[in-house]
């Protein structure tokens, strides 16, 4: 690492006013964080921490979850209402990397980080949920804008979650063999929002939207609909551990799986 | 109450763990010396380049700065030296060129080190590393060995021509070319034995100390073989004279024969420590053990196949080109020739064999020795060999490899290709792990996974190694530098409490457990009255240390030995007290007793008087305390058969494997849960190498796999619960009767897995995948398999 300033500040507005410096990184959960300074890969001049801002905590209420920025992936996994209201959501929570990493990291951090072989992105897509931050609601289609790229303004700071209880949705991911991130995942949800699937872990973008399997399976919700329905490879990532190809063939075997898993 | 069993033979529950899983292990990066500096080696990022010029000066004025040396200082110093020469088959010498501490004049692969800097803090180090201004002139490189052998290829050395290090080969190739003339069946194979990153858990550390008032230099180090280390580096490096050097290897964290070599930054900070008169400190983070610890395997081979009508092998060819990396590494050019070739009769009565055996430098990480070491590439090219003979003979797998066994009665069995098997019986451990593996039920079992939409596959290796390296005469005349016996020293205390000094080292093997039960089969002295102490080379005797299966064979065929000596003293001692013959003293469990009487002395007893010499025999020296070294007098032969049986998910590509069953033959056991734990161990590694593990260089010489982010190590979920069983034959040539159980599990499991992987697929066309046999790989196999089975 490289030294830095450390903050800890205790309201959202102090965070956000740390934060107008350029150089100042925010610290959520840091597991994404933690291991880049440790590589001396960014030289932050302050790191503002928001583990006391209050961001943390489940509420479901008229038919939306709402989790706080800095609730952990354990809280979440965990939750007793997540898993009745949105059970696709506790359970891709439970899978994310291991349990140090779910005992630390956030859904707010993983999301502002916009890893694109994140689990998180695939949730907030396919569930058409909105980002709440310290200024304003960001709805998901416009919120991921490619790797690591976000509709975040610099400073800003997630505060919340919201996401519309589905109907059905199921979350399935083939992990990287090596790091175990998905190397493809694929989120089926059917709801408020109609139908939707969102693809991490594949797009040399991050997080899509797969409309093909969308239209397929809004006029039948079943794993069948999907047979013969295209992934196109061109813009899907390849490297040692697969090809486009096999990426492409992956989406379509990982949406199968979640339509059925979905029920 | 009788005492419990603790000798040979004891499920003994090993001393050591309550240290190393409480947190109490010493490991030498526990280690920190008043005053100590820390280094930080800067490392070259390009595979091969000229390096126009090293500007120190911003480094230099960094905070806490205390030194930065490049090679322009280490003029005085030698350059690491390599232990085994191979001669080539014309007779001449391997060309052997300078590998020297810091990179002089090139770097020749990602991770050379091309400086160091030393500072009061680490912290400080690592900034001033990133101010070096190292201008760097790129040159073509070669990552690979085919590409490294292309007409007008770059040049790792300028010495080596085509880089080519050696060109050897073994047995006659006369009898062969006549065997495959004559032959009713012609089996060839092409395949490559893939490259590996050992990554023990600890990575290395290196901590130079020098005495100022002594002239002592001490370096603590994680090391397998603390006095080789000590050889090495003061003979051939920095000329220290071996009663001013000390190595000490601590607790280490895994070796996996990564850390038998010796390292540029143990020269280092050894040297940097007596010029700055301080300690200097080294310690490797993950990544740079990717790219500076010594990887394994990389073979690329074609092998032939000659059988008669009925099966029966007449001859084997084998041609391989062996990646050797950048610079030869300590054992590095005796891996794929004598640890390789000459093992490629395996467990067959195979009658002409010839290899021909070509090392080939490229500008990637040193090669060298890693669990198994040349043995599981030469099981894994048999019984890949054997079963795409079997399939394109239409004989049986199993009932062609019965027929080619060496028979139980034929042993000794002088092999082709020089050794000479002492002992084995391959049909006893075929038959066992059949049985464990329920081989007669898979049929019923390929078919319910059939009805479940996966693909079962069951495969086997009934595979033969080598341990217990090595008699010294025999390595010699095969190039070693280095003797390979062992030595051991037992030192009965006053009051019979027992100390045992080995220069054999644990880095995970159970030592202080496995050498006390020798102590108490022996001489009768309970477990917890025994120390084991190794890996210091200011108390241990000459030793070679670990690696190669040795410890128990080699190391601990010493123990027995000392141990004769001291009960031969002991006789002497007791005989006299007891107003004996010294031909009618008997001892046994830790008791000399008068044959014919009921007079009796304990070992106790004998070793106060020993060291209270009031009365005592006129002519016999005080003390109970004696040393032994013991060179082997052939290796021995640990054999087996791993049966493995996996489901692939035919969407996926996905291999898992559902069954594993191991039946090895290790000779004696002398704690069978300690073995069972080196056998599931080796076999994590040899399943991580079939389906996983993979170090992959890209065409400019870049480590791809350079993280665990693409270095898919094995992990729990990727392991079944395996089956672990011996069928033992005892080795004739050692006390013991020992075969060596570290590397088993590594040798026999990559064929049976990849045997079982090809199985699965017999419907789509599939006669070989190399390995790793990763979810891509085969999901590209079934796909381009359908159609062709639609249209079938």
């Amino acid at each position: 690492m490289y030294e830095f300033a450390y903050q800890k500040p205790a309201s959202v507005a102090d965070a956000v006013k740390l934060l107008a410096d350029p150089e100042a990184k925010p610290l959520a959960g840091g597991m994404t964080l933690i291991p880049v300074l440790k590589q001396r890969l960014n030289k932050p001049s302050m790191v503002v921490d928001l583990a006391r801002l209050g961001l943390a905590g489940i509420t479901v209420a008229n038919g939306t979850v709402t989790i706080g920025a800095m609730t952990t992936h354990r809280t979440v996994a965990q939750s007793a209402e997540v898993k009745r209201a949105i059970p696709a959501l506790a359970a891709l929570a439970a899978g994310i990397g291991d349990p140090a990493v779910r005992y630390r990291g956030t859904i707010g951090g993983s999301l502002a980080n916009n890893d694109p072989t994140a689990d998180y992105p695939a949730a907030v897509l396919a569930l058409g949920a909105t980002v709440r931050t310290d200024r304003r609601t960001i709805p998901a289609d416009q919120f991921f804008q490619g790797m690591f790229a976000t509709a975040l303004e610099a400073g800003e700071i997630i505060t919340a979650v919201a996401f519309p209880v589905p109907e059905a949705a199921a979350y399935v991911k083939f992990p990287n063999p090596a790091s175990r991130y998905a190397m493809v995942g694929v989120f089926v949800a059917r709801g408020p929002a109609g139908v939707r699937v969102a693809v991490t872990g594949a797009g040399q973008g991050g997080v899509f939207r797969h409309t093909g399997f969308e239209q397929a399976l809004a006029k039948s919700w079943s794993a069948a609909a999907l047979e013969g329905v295209a992934t196109p490879a061109d813009d899907l990532n390849s490297d040692i551990h697969g090809s486009a190809a096999y990426r492409a063939h992956l989406v379509g075997v990982m949406a199968k799986r979640a339509v059925a898993a979905a029920g | 109450m009788a005492p419990p069993f603790e000798g040979i033979g004891a499920a003994v529950r090993r001393k050591e763990d309550l240290r190393f899983v409480s947190g109490h292990g010493h490991y030498t990066d526990d280690i920190n010396r008043p005053g100590q500096l820390h280094a930080v080696i800067r490392r070259s990022d390009r595979p091969h380049a000229r390096i126009r010029s090293i500007d120190t000066a911003a480094a230099a004025a960094a905070p806490g700065v205390v030194a930065i040396y490049t090679a322009a200082d280490l003029a005085n110093i030698g350059g690491l030296p390599c232990g085994w020469q191979v001669n080539s088959k014309d007779g001449s010498p391997m060309v052997e060129p300078k590998h020297p501490v810091l990179a002089e004049g090139k770097v020749r692969h990602v991770g050379d080190p091309i400086a160091v800097v030393i500072a009061e803090t680490r912290q400080q180090a690592r900034d001033a590393a990133e101010l070096l201004a190292i201008d760097l002139e790129d040159l073509p490189a070669v990552a690979t060995i085919a590409d490294a052998l292309k007409p007008g290829a770059a040049l790792v050395h300028d010495a080596a021509a085509g880089n080519v290090c050696y060109d050897w080969h073994i047995g006659e190739a006369g009898p062969v070319d006549a065997a495959f003339a004559a032959a009713a069946h012609r089996v060839r194979l092409d395949l490559v034995n893939n490259r590996l990153v050992p990554n023990a858990m600890e990575p290395r550390v290196a901590l130079g100390d020098y005495d100022r008032s002594t002239g002592d230099y001490t370096l603590y180090t994680t090391s397998q073989n603390p006095h080789v280390i000590r050889l090495l580096m003061g003979a051939f490096v920095l000329s220290l004279p071996e009663h001013k050097l000390r190595v000490v290897a601590p607790d280490v964290g895994g070796g996996f024969g990564s850390k038998i070599y010796h390292y540029a930054e143990e020269a280092i900070v050894t040297w940097a420590a007596g010029r700055l008169a301080r300690p200097v400190k080294w310690t490797a983070d993950r990544s740079e053990s990717f790219m500076s610890d010594a990887h394994g395997r990389d073979h690329v081979s074609t092998a032939e196949l000659a059988l008669d009508r009925d099966g029966r092998f007449l001859a084997l060819r084998v041609s391989t080109l062996a990646n050797m990396g950048a610079y030869l590494s300590t054992f590095a050019p005796a891996v794929p020739t004598y640890l390789y070739a000459t093992l490629l009769a395996g467990v067959y009565t195979t009658p002409a064999i010839y290899a021909e055996v070509k090392a080939v430098f490229t500008n990637t990480v040193p090669v060298d020795a890693y669990r198994g070491a040349g043995r599981p590439e030469a099981a894994f090219l048999l019984e890949r060999l054997v079963d795409v003979a079997a399939a394109e003979t239409g004989i049986d797998r199993v009932e062609l490899r019965r027929r080619n066994f060496i028979p139980r009665d034929a042993f000794p069995y002088q092999t082709p290709v020089a050794v000479q098997y002492d002992s084995g019986d391959y049909f006893a451990t075929l038959e066992a792990a059949m049985k464990h593996a329920d081989w007669a039920g898979f049929p019923a079992r390929r078919a319910a996974a059939a009805a479940r939409g996966r693909l079962r596959g069951i495969g086997m290796s009934t595979y033969l190694e080598a341990c217990g390296v090595a008699p010294s005469k025999l390595a010699g005349m095969l190039g070693a530098r280095a003797g390979l016996y062992e030595v051991a020293n037992i030192r009965v205390h006053p009051t019979g409490s027992v100390t045992v000094f080995t220069g054999a080292h644990s880095h995970g093997q159970g030592h202080e457990t496995t050498f006390a039960q020798l102590v108490a089969e022996q001489l009768g002295v309970p477990v917890a009255q025994v120390d084991v102490v190794h890996g210091d080379t200011a108390k241990i005797p000459f030793g070679m240390g670990t690696y190669g299966s040795r410890s128990l064979v080699v190391g601990g065929s010493a123990m027995v030995r000392a141990m004769d000596k001291i009960i031969a003293k002991g006789k002497k001692i007791a005989a006299h007290l007891m107003e004996a013959d010294v031909g009618d003293v008997e001892f046994k469990d830790g008791r000399f007793t008068v044959a014919g009487t009921d007079k009796s002395k304990a070992l106790g007893e004998i070793a106060l008087t020993a060291y209270v010499p009031h009365n005592y025999p006129d002519d016999l020296e005080p003390g109970l305390d004696e040393t032994a070294f013991y060179d082997p007098k052939n290796f021995t032969f640990p054999g087996g058969c791993h049966i493995c049986e996996v489901e692939i998910d035919r969407d996926t590509g996905v291999v898992q494997v559902v069954n594993f069953a191991a039946v090895d033959d290790v000779g004696r056991v002398v704690n069978p849960m300690i073995v069972e734990g080196q056998v599931q161990g080796g076999l994590a590694q040899g399943i991580g190498q079939a389906l996983l593990e993979n170090a992959v260089y890209d065409a400019d010489g870049q480590l791809v796999s350079g993280s665990f982010m693409d270095y898919t190590m094995p992990r729990a979920d990727n392991l079944p619960n395996f089956t672990v069983a011996t069928e033992n034959t005892m080795c004739t040539h050692n006390p013991l009767g020992s075969k060596g159980c570290g590397e088993v599990g590594a040798i026999g499991s990559p064929p049976a897995v990849v045997n079982a992987v090809v199985d699965a697929l017999r419907d789509f066309g599939v006669r070989h995948i190399d390995m790793p046999a990763t979810p891509a790989k085969i999901w590209a196999i079934i796909a381009a398999g359908q159609p062709k089975m639609a249209a079938e």
